[in-house]
């Protein structure tokens, strides 16, 4: 019972320590515009602290460098347990433009288990508030994956033509 | 002292709620803004030229049989330039205004588009067809829409 107290108790107050792991800086403004009170993240219970042992949720921004990567994976351990890592602007979802760099390693999945991806150069306040909800329930996830396909691709498989396109024999003939 | 402070109080009482209703209540972004890309697979001729323009190298153009070409958008790392939608001739890609990415899968970024390209009969190398009726006409060389008729 104190364990399901605790798991509920949780999602509702949410203390976030914001990482920078060598971002441009547009991530963090953006985060710190989401703590302002027009968009007030304080509704849900978040709030900045100034140490990683008073956190339950890192905001890492930007790309994880060479150099920074050893001080995160501290930082990280130094969270009490349960713990949620948001990675911040594209830099964190998956690398940005430095995705390949020397002196880079990657994106925050390449250090820490990312738990939320916030995609965005930078992302909308609006989108971290979202990404914030997704992650409390409060709002459904809208990304999938987009498969798509020329239409004509599965005429060439499948040997049918679209019925704009068939032809009497004649009308072949002349065509050829 | 106590004027100035009254006077600020009063001010703050005629402001109101400022706070956006945000999650609860839709706040779509300013005109021009650059979201999430969408590919129309059937306007695209299969160029290159958006991989070619990619900054962050997230859209990667293979060919896995002669006749197809494959467009994938890692888009966990775009920077949302949209260059692509910019340099594309066919404006296949265009910039919508979804901001609301969020995920907890980088799968859910990505987006694979198929494309048909003629080729040579020559040389067995692809090249793209302007019209439905152009893939027609090469279709039809190489015996494929047998049920014309």
């Amino acid at each position: 019972m104190f364990k399901s107290l605790c798991e509920k108790a949780f999602t509702k107050a949410l203390w976030v320590y914001h990482v920078n792991t060598g971002a441009c800086n547009g991530c963090d403004i953006e985060v710190i515009n989401v703590l302002t009170p027009y968009y007030d993240a304080e509704r849900f219970g978040i709030k900045l602290v100034g140490s990683p042992r008073h956190a339950d949720v890192l905001l890492v921004c930007g790309p994880v460098t060479r150099q920074v990567a050893p001080a995160v994976k501290r930082l990280w351990e130094a969270v009490p347990a349960p713990k949620l890592v948001f990675a911040i602007g594209s830099c964190a979802a998956g690398g940005g433009i430095w995705f390949d760099t020397y002196s880079v390693l990657g994106g925050a999945d390449k250090v820490l288990p990312v738990d939320f991806y916030v995609p965005g150069c930078p992302p909308r306040p609006e989108a971290i508030l979202y990404g914030v909800a997704v992650a409390l329930g409060l709002a459904p996830k809208q990304a999938a994956p987009v498969y798509s396909r020329q239409e004509f691709l599965s005429f060439l498989e499948s040997g049918k033509l679209p019925e704009e396109f068939a032809m009497s024999p004649e009308q072949a003939q002349e065509a050829v | 002292m106590i004027l100035s402070k009254l006077k600020e109080a009063i001010i703050c009482l005629g402001a109101g709620r400022v706070t956006l209703p945000y999650p609860f209540a839709p706040h779509p972004p300013a005109e021009g803004f650059r979201g999430k890309v969408e590919v129309d697979s059937e306007k695209c001729i299969g160029c290159g030229g958006c991989a070619n323009v990619c900054t962050p190298r997230c859209i990667v153009v293979t060919d896995p049989s002669q006749d197809t070409r494959v467009l994938e958008f890692f888009l966990e790392r775009c920077t949302y330039c949209a260059r692509c939608a910019e340099v594309c001739p066919e404006e296949a890609i265009t910039v919508t205004e979804q901001f609301e990415t969020a995920t907890n899968d980088t799968q859910d970024m990505h987006i694979k588009a198929e494309v048909y390209m003629g080729s040579c009969q020559r040389c067995g190398r692809c090249f793209e067809t302007s019209t439905a009726l152009d893939k027609l006409m090469v279709t039809g060389f190489q015996g494929v829409p047998e049920s014309g008729e």
